[in-house]
């Protein structure tokens, strides 16, 4: 597999490039009828704009939830707190948890932040053809509607899609090509931050290139993706950095090369150690319930270096121009 | 010929389209056959004929040498249990009206297994995928697509197959749990000499796990 070298890098000190969004202190707890599911604690990020972040994590650590408490589409029973700040390009700066379901709506999804949806079966509206749908959101974004029928075949063009295919119903679309369509849709209003759900699953190895590729050249035009993915190897094809979330916290935050060439956290080594071109060895035991979190670090029960001080929390660490949060990081000479 | 499960001259068609064309393939007892190809060249398709869910419109399939009269109910359960498939989304492929526990312990109950022996044997493959009795309880809806894909591997061991079919088992998996799953398929392959099929179009996984890759080129015949 190639891996081809991000066009931009995160500086050590970019600091000078306005940051796009920042979010800081997010936590998400879900009330159930007897616990409480700790999907996201204390997390903090930056994204810059032609940055393309990856966050990995197994499934169920809460990086879905990350993306959908930053659109303000979780249900009720959630209670959000911290910062989520969105500063477009052109506009003035949202506060994306407080400003309120109407600002959202109209201001905010699809046109600032887009979605690509995680199942894209259930995020197209089935009495509709791809063609419609898409018309329909360039329309609603600005395009006349002569300008909407030859923006709708590019768009379907760029996902991969032919645009005869364009004419189907949902029901009619393979998995791969709907979530083409669905990928179409979420750039149709060209939204300066993307946040791409596993935007590539069910297509065949060919497309998830093609599609990975179309992200990283949104990024290399000044936009910028928030990736949530299980897949390392698309997270390295693309990513200038990668977040790792582990039970709904992010243990380590740095450039691309240097999180697979020299991982700090224990986690992050062993997820990389799991790899079918690395050692293939498991993490060993199991991801903890995030209605039952250990106090301090929640990967101690897991990790070979744990000692008495894991019980406290580890506080994210700068490490060169990334984070990482462990009281025993690897290749620390201490 | 024994000890083996062999696709001979297999042709599936879909509509008008035909997808196999006169498609041999052979897993022998105790390897690994990684099987690769393009989208669309009747990869999923036939590891479904293998698997004896589909009937191929020409040709047949043959299990440790004996010719098999047909596919699903119409094989009785000492043979049509040799063989199990684990598809790539376990969400799609189990009920979500039952618990964990009753997934893995369902072919046990289709065949007239005893409730009590169902429910241990399906307790010590729990153990040997690693899930914990917790998670036994719960329904789909309340695990995670790994923890589920666990229980699906499960349910796929629970008859002590002599071949085990992987249609992209792992594709959608984190990489620990992927390798965690490889790690069980792989020891129980070991254990049991059985034969397994690899459907995956990720190189690194096949180039690790598979002892033999085959082509399969679309719409066209496989070369060894």
């Amino acid at each position: 597999m190639t891996t081809t070298a991000p066009a931009t890098t995160t500086t050590a000190h970019g600091e000078h490039r306005p940051t796009l969004l920042d979010v800081d202190g997010l936590t998400v707890r879900f009330r159930l009828r007897e616990t409480v599911v700790h999907a996201v604690t204390d997390l903090r990020l930056t994204v810059r704009p032609g940055e393309l972040l990856a966050v990995v994590g197994e499934s169920g650590c809460g990086k879905s939830v990350l993306a959908h408490a930053l659109l303000g589409l979780l249900p009720g029973n959630a209670t959000v707190t911290g910062q989520a700040r969105l500063h477009p390009p052109a506009g003035e700066p949202v506060d994306l948890l407080g400003c309120g379901e109407r600002r959202l709506a109209r201001q905010v999804r699809g046109r600032a932040l887009g979605l690509v949806p995680q199942s894209p079966a259930t995020a197209l509206t089935p009495v509709r053809t791809g063609r419609r749908l898409l018309e329909e959101t360039l329309r609603a974004h600005d395009h006349s509607r002569r300008d909407a029928a030859t923006a709708a075949d590019r768009l379907a063009v760029d996902v991969g899609l032919d645009p005869a295919d364009l004419d189907r119903y949902p029901h009619e679309l393979s998995g791969g090509m709907a979530q083409r369509l669905v990928t179409a849709l979420a750039l149709a209003p060209d939204p300066p931050l993307l946040l791409a759900d596993e935007p590539t699953t069910g297509l065949d190895r060919p497309l998830v290139d093609h599609t990975l590729d179309l992200l990283r050249r949104r990024c290399d035009t000044g936009a910028a993706v928030l990736l949530i993915t299980h897949d390392l190897a698309a997270a390295r094809r693309v990513a200038d950095t990668v977040a790792v979330m582990y039970a709904s916290r992010l243990v380590e935050h740095r450039p691309t090369e240097a999180l697979f060439d020299t991982p700090i956290h224990p986690y992050t080594a062993g997820l990389l150690d799991a790899l079918p071109e690395r050692a293939f060895r498991p993490v060993p035991g199991h991801p903890p319930m995030l209605t039952d979190l250990p106090p301090g670090c929640a990967f101690a029960p897991r990790c070979d270096r744990a000692t008495d001080i894991c019980r406290t929390p580890p506080p994210p660490m700068p490490h060169g121009p990334g984070r990482a949060a462990c009281h025993h990081p690897l290749g620390a000479s201490a | 010929m024994t000890g083996a499960l062999v696709a001979h001259q297999i042709t599936v068609r879909y509509d008008r389209q035909r997808v196999l064309d006169r498609v041999d393939l052979r897993i022998a007892a105790g390897e690994t056959v990684g099987l690769r190809g393009p989208s669309g060249s009747g990869k999923s398709t036939l590891a479904r004929v293998l698997a004896l869910l589909r009937a191929p419109d020409s040709g047949h399939v043959t299990l440790d040498g004996q010719r098999l009269p047909g596919v699903r109910h119409r094989l009785p359960a000492a043979v049509r249990t040799r063989v199990a498939i684990l598809f790539q989304s376990p969400r799609a492929a189990t009920d979500p009206r039952l618990s964990l526990a009753d997934v893995i312990a369902e072919p046990l109950r289709a065949t007239g297994t005893p409730r009590e022996r169902a429910r241990a044997r399906a307790s010590e493959l729990a153990d040997l995928v690693g899930l914990t009795p917790d998670l036994l309880a719960r329904r789909p809806h309340a695990v995670s697509d790994g923890q589920l894909q666990r229980a699906c591997l499960a349910r796929a061991l629970v008859h002590r197959p002599a071949y085990l079919l992987c249609d992209e088992a792992t594709a959608m998996l984190d990489a620990s749990t992927q390798a965690h799953l490889a790690a069980v398929v792989t020891d129980y392959q070991r254990r049991h000499g059985a034969g397994v099929l690899l459907v995956t179009h990720d190189a690194s996984l096949m180039a690790r796990w598979a002892t033999r890759v085959v082509e399969l080129p679309a719409g066209g015949r496989p070369t060894d």
